[in-house]
């Protein structure tokens, strides 16, 4: 919380004096500061920007200008960072010790598929069509945040107010120690007024809004286990926490609910006295470097262990022998020329995070708490300092209490001041979400963990998040809504699965492309664009390869969204809207033979008819490998052809039996049926299905996705589909009329499912209707997701495994079949949901 | 509460050390709790006075009170163990040692002493340093004592632990083991050194748990009073330093009390009576912290020397306080702009590195790691719900830099909840404890 160090004393509005001496006098040495470096390297690469009149003048103040055109010369990225700056507003600036962060909102035009049907009555029909895929422009807005280091400041301004185009923009809020240091030369830079935040509470609203918004921002930091970093599934409820802060010092905040927060305490040995007493012990200046000689060294030459007084352990205390007496204790004892740097840096490493780790749980247990989440310069981004901090914590509460670290611990204080001067446009009433496009990910600027990705942004760490259309919560009928994980394997933790599923999204990547290219033939520009999502996606992929856990847990689910929106980012919103077109229409015409070829079965064969056809219905996705290219090898690959494929029963996973048995009970209340593909399996796999649910009595719900993904039928498709059905079929139209069929979205724009993460108006439909079935259909969304979801009414999972290896991962073949129908335990209380 | 007599009879029970040989009847009647193991301590006034004058005592008094003493210090005598008796705590930096010195030997007995026994007597009552870096710390010395049914002075030595080796060659070379004494040793080295005492000097010590004889040795001399004084101590007003000023008290009902024990590293114990108690934790920032840093700071040897550099210096050249940081209280929280907000936070600046003297950085440290000791200490009273919180250990030797800091931050920081009270051995009570130790063992036939 508390900030320092400040390279140019004596020139408070040129930050870039110590890189010019530096540049101008010796050429590069092993002693250079790594961000002088760092700065020469950019500015080789660079496009120059252009220098400021400002910039000139404080040029001549220093002798010689050449070196400020060098410094100038600094460049960013353009295409990468600071995007969407013409429709910026609302600023916000954390100044740090090190390092700035800077947050802005804007709105992001984009282009997005609309379907619409065709109006019959006014124009003749020119197609065969049933609707018309128009693109449309859409503003969506979003949250950026930049973090790089305060050295670029000054070049940073400049890049901002020289694209600021439209902006009605008069105030900034900023907060952190260096804020008003740099206080005259942001209102002189950007003409914007520094409106000045604490610090501390715009750290605990950029927590709060965190961990509410971002899903895995919590990880637990195991150095020694196969993922270093295990994610913590959000909390519905995130409070009450602990936050323990360890900028210079230490401040320990207990946070209740979004406006109360108390600082019950704090200590002054924290990240400024490892700094301090580091850099007098060592004559070691940079705290980078002081952790890098900590990780070397040996603590115990200096340290004296309980076995250095007790000859081994304390038994009848439990000490054991390697546990520190007191730390520096050999230091007045033995000959002072023997310590090195690397030993008393370890030794004072653990000597503060021992301490704070002490404190913490004493202030933890004291007040009862069990979540504690620990930031602040001495914890950002360090593995060192996060491994010792979680070894003290697990000493002193014997494993109880798991120190919690946070992804984007970085930007809270920027989050949480951008929060404050948003206040009128209440950005907590809307749910955010991660763009995995636009954001770094964990560790992206640690120099040793992904060189590549370094080379490409230099310093410069991004976050950007997208303002959801609509509020996301739980699905009420999820049995505890706080252990609910959505995803079945964890590629973190799984490395040949992660292996095998990097390779899958990679391999198909050309196909993609190609899939987007021909979705906008008539754009010129695509193919370019559709090149650049290429290079994008593969560098996630590579960037995930190195980093795992770069966004959180890596799942099936992770790479699909991130595909998902890089195709966004470069206005790919749907590549598949004409396949899917095409197919829809295709289906429709079989629906009314489909149905009757059902009816004309007995009850029995009926429901076995209905499940089947659901399931090969499934078989139709373009999003499996295995199917794609059949699909586009053999256009005719018809439903029956589809039949044929499954597997014949005993299924892999198949409960039938029960199901059947429970169909001839009392029909269900109300399914809520979440949907998968377009084309046959929702008209000819799911209608029907969904057709006799209604003639049993049973309300269903269908919910399909808010945005487009893969071949999946929108929400937009879905309406216009049931209005052409219902035209068809007298059973689907009187049950839109009575309102006993309702379609509503889900809130997801993925191929898989985030049970924790629906839209408000389909939990509030689900809670209408007393829901008690729930139908979860596709590999997406049964497998990769939710296969093990555990929800407090009867549910069904159906999937036809389209993937060889997940296939004999599980124990099956292609096209295995999952039918997996569920009831929940005895006992399980869902009062709301029961009909009584 | 028992009679004299019958802790004569029933010593067995009781223990056989006697803190107070006073015949008068007020004294035994009146207070009786004149065993180490006894359970309620004397109050100050009385226990001044009994404890001392005890030799003419034996003389007065009815014959038949006469005769009752005899047997009394008979039966105690039988199971006495022989002289000397040492009570030893070898910490991680300090060994402790207490010696009783016997002041009332009869002809008789001083004949029949052994000479290397008067000679280890002589050597360690006739000097106050030993070698070049062993201490006897005269002004502590507890005189006319009595323990176990003997009259004396205890004396209290300190050396470093480092010097362990030539302090075991000595046992040999005087021959120690002859004298067929127990020697009661607690702390870590009592387990470290075990081997070498017994392969080079012949002697097997009793190894006592350090924690037990530290209750047991501060409850003890407690109760004795520091020759008719108060043992313990406390600062009034000690948030003002003009009128701060050092208060003597006693511990009376000291439990439930957390005992802070600043050796090396630092124990913090919640004491509920003599014999249940509980480690809260510790901490390994202690005094061999403070003492290391400082001479690798500094360049300084010894304790003395580092305190000496620290009480001429100025900490807020080297930490960073509040006010550095919001220009004065950082009122949102209720901190004061003096508040220390890092600790050596100054030092992230080249600048402020090269212009800070050497008693800075020594006062720096020592504030650092006293701070840091009392809060701990307070937020350990807090959870175990104790008041009172009583500090030992060596650290605090001639340091009122720490004590008065220490006495500040539980005043300022409890508002006034709580209490920090000292005691003037400060790290001796280990030692002590030992001491008892052998004394009670020696009951057993």
């Amino acid at each position: 919380m508390i900030n320092q160090f400040f390279t140019c004393q004596s020139c408070c509005q040129c930050q870039f004096k110590g890189v010019g001496k530096t540049r101008a006098s010796e050429i590069p040495t092993l002693t250079d500061a790594p961000h002088v470096a760092r700065a020469r390297t950019l500015a080789r690469r660079a496009r120059s920007v252009r220098a400021s009149p400002t910039m000139a003048e404080c040029g001549g103040l220093h002798s010689g200008s050449r070196r400020h055109t060098m410094d100038k010369s600094i460049t960013l990225p353009p295409d990468e960072i600071f995007r969407n700056l013409e429709n910026a507003k609302r600023f916000a600036i954390d100044i740090g010790g090190s390092l700035t962060k800077l947050a802005y909102y804007s709105t992001v035009q984009h282009k997005v598929a609309k379907v619409r049907s065709f109006d019959h009555t006014a124009k003749e029909a020119t197609s065969d069509e049933l609707y018309e895929i128009t693109m449309q422009e859409e503003v969506t807005a979003r949250l950026h945040f930049i973090k790089f280091e305060n050295a670029y400041i000054e070049t940073c301004l400049d890049f901002v107010r020289d694209h600021l185009v439209n902006t009605d923009t008069k105030v900034i809020k900023a907060t952190g120690g260096g804020a008003h240091k740099f206080k005259e030369l942001i209102e002189r830079k950007l003409g914007l007024r520094v409106d000045k935040e604490d610090e501390m509470t715009c750290l605990i609203k950029g927590c709060n809004f965190v961990l509410r918004n971002i899903p895995h921002e919590a990880f637990v930091y195991a150095k020694h286990a196969d993922s270093e970093f295990r994610f913590q599934t959000t909390q519905p409820d995130i409070f009450p926490y602990l936050l323990v802060n360890i900028g210079s010092g230490v401040s320990i905040v207990k946070v209740e609910s979004e406006d109360k927060f108390e600082r019950i305490g704090g200590s002054s040995i924290g990240g400024g006295t490892f700094w301090g007493l580091g850099a007098l012990l060592t004559k070691t200046k940079r705290f980078d470097e002081l952790l890098q000689l900590a990780s070397k060294g040996q603590h115990t030459s200096v340290d004296m262990l309980v076995k250095d007084i007790y000859g081994g352990s304390y038994g009848s205390l439990g000490l054991t022998g390697d546990l520190i007496a007191s730390s520096f204790g050999k230091s007045a004892t033995a000959d002072k020329g023997g310590f090195s740097k690397e030993d008393m840096a370890k030794s004072l490493l653990h000597m503060i995070s021992n301490d704070i780790g002490q404190l913490a749980c004493l202030y933890a247990k004291l007040h009862s708490l069990s979540r504690v989440y620990f930031g602040g310069f001495f914890i950002r981004g360090h593995p060192v300092t996060m491994h010792t901090i979680t070894y003290s914590i697990n000493f002193f509460t014997k494993g109880e209490v798991q120190a919690l670290f946070l992804r984007h611990e970085g930007y809270l204080g920027a989050i949480g001041a951008f929060l404050k001067g948003a206040e009128e446009d209440n950005p907590n009433q809307y749910s955010w979400g991660e763009n995995y496009a636009g954001s770094s990910g964990l560790m992206s600027v640690s120099p040793d963990m992904n060189p590549m990705q370094r080379a490409r942004s230099g310093t410069f760490d991004m976050l950007e998040m997208d303002r959801l259309e609509r509020k996301l919560v739980n699905l009420p009928l999820l049995q505890d809504a706080s252990s609910y994980i959505p995803d079945t394997v964890d590629l973190t933790e799984d490395a040949l699965a992660r292996e095998y599923w990097l390779y899958c999204f990679e391999e198909a990547l050309d196909g993609v492309v190609k899939r987007a290219l021909a979705s906008q033939p008539d754009i010129p520009e695509a193919a370019e664009r559709a090149e650049k999502f290429r290079q994008k996606y593969r560098h996630k992929l590579q960037t995930l390869r190195h980093q795992p856990f770069a966004y959180g847990s890596l799942t099936v689910r992770s790479l699909l969204d991130t595909r998902e929106h890089c195709l966004n980012e470069f206005n790919f919103p749907d590549p598949y809207s004409k396949i899917k077109q095409r197919e829809n229409d295709a289906a429709l015409k079989y629906y009314q033979k489909a149905v009757q070829s059902l009816e004309e079965l007995s009850w029995e064969e009926r429901q076995f008819a209905l499940v089947r056809g659901v399931l090969a219905g499934n078989v139709f996705d373009w999003g499996a490998k295995a199917v794609s290219d059949v699909l586009e090898s053999d256009p005719e690959f018809g439903f029956e052809q589809a039949k044929r494929q499954l597997e014949e029963r005993p299924w892999l996973v198949d409960s039938y039996d029960e199901w059947f048995e429970r169909l001839k009970g009392p029909p269900h209340k109300c399914a809520l049926f979440f949907v998968d593909n377009s084309g046959v399996d929702i008209i000819l796999g799911v209608m029907p299905f969904v057709r006799e649910l209604l003639s049993r009595g049973t309300e269903v719900v269908l919910a399909s996705n808010s945005s487009p993904a893969l071949n999946d039928v929108t929400n937009g498709e879905l309406q216009i589909l049931t209005e052409s059905i219902a035209a068809m079929d007298p059973v689907i139209r009187a049950a839109l009329g009575e309102d006993r069929l309702t379609l509503v979205q889900s809130g997801s724009s993925s191929p898989c499912l985030d049970l924790s993460r629906l839209d408000k108006v389909l939990a509030m439909v689900v809670r209408e209707r007393k829901t008690d079935l729930v139908i979860i259909e596709g590999m997406g969304r049964a497998i990769h997701t939710n296969y093990y979801a555990m929800l407090s009414c009867e549910s069904l999972k159906m999937a036809v495994i389209k993937n060889s290896w997940l296939a004999d991962r599980l124990g099956g073949k292609l096209f295995s079949v999952v039918f997996k129908y569920e009831v929940p335990a005895a006992g399980i209380d869902s009062p709301a949901l029961t009909p009584s | 509460m028992d009679t004299a007599e019958s802790v004569v009879d029933k010593k067995g029970a009781s223990g056989p050390f006697h803190v107070n040989n006073g015949p008068s009847p007020r004294g035994f009647h009146g207070n009786g709790s004149c065993c180490g193991g006894g359970s309620s301590p004397a109050a100050p006034e009385e226990a001044h006075h009994l404890h001392r004058g005890g030799e003419d005592a034996e003389c007065n008094g009815s014959p038949a009170k006469r005769s009752r003493l005899r047997r009394r210090t008979e039966s105690v005598k039988r199971n006495r163990p022989p002289f000397p008796w040492f009570g030893m705590d070898i910490g991680g930096t300090l060994v402790k040692l207490v010696y009783f010195e016997p002041v009332d030997v009869t002809a008789e007995e001083e004949q029949e002493e052994v000479e290397n026994l008067k000679s280890i007597r002589r050597y360690l009552t006739s000097n106050v340093a030993y070698g070049k870096t062993g201490v006897r710390d005269v002004h502590l010395e507890l005189r006319n004592l009595t323990m176990c049914g003997r009259t004396g002075n205890l004396h209290f030595i300190r050396f470093p632990t480092q010097a362990m080796p030539r302090f075991i060659q000595m046992g040999r070379d005087k021959n120690f083991s002859s004298l067929h004494t127990t020697l009661c040793a607690t702390g870590g080295g009592a387990y470290k050194f075990e081997n070498d005492f017994r392969t080079m000097a012949d002697l097997e010590l009793l190894k006592l748990d350090e924690l037990d004889c530290l209750i047991r040795g501060l409850l003890f001399v407690d109760r004795v009073s520091f020759n008719g004084h108060p043992e313990g101590y406390y600062f009034q007003n000690p948030s003002d330093t003009e009128s701060c000023v050092k208060k003597t008290c006693t511990l009376d009902n000291p439990f439930p009390m957390l005992l802070v024990n600043i050796g090396s590293g630092v124990s913090i114990l919640a004491v509920y009576s003599e014999s249940d108690y509980k480690r809260v934790t510790g901490t390994s920032l202690g005094g061999g912290t403070f003492l290391g840093l400082c001479c690798l700071l500094t360049g300084c040897e010894t304790f003395e020397e580092a305190l000496e550099m620290a009480s001429k210096g100025d900490s807020t050249n080297v930490d960073k306080l509040v006010k550095d940081i919001y220009g004065g209280d950082y009122e949102r929280f209720g901190l004061q702009g003096s508040a220390v907000a890092s600790s050596f936070g100054h030092m992230m600046s080249k600048e402020k590195r090269d212009s800070i003297s050497k008693e800075d950085l020594a006062r720096a440290t020592l504030v650092t790691i006293t701070n840091n000791i009392g809060s701990i200490a307070r937020m350990c009273a807090v959870n175990e719900k104790i008041e009172r919180v009583v500090f030992v250990g060596n650290f605090l030797r001639i340091n009122t830099v720490s004590t008065k800091l220490l006495a500040y931050a539980m005043d300022f920081w409890s508002k006034g909840q709580l209490r920090a009270l000292f005691l003037e051995h400060e790290g001796y009570f280990g030692a002590v404890g030992a001491l008892m130790e052998l004394l009670k063992t020696s009951e057993d036939p």
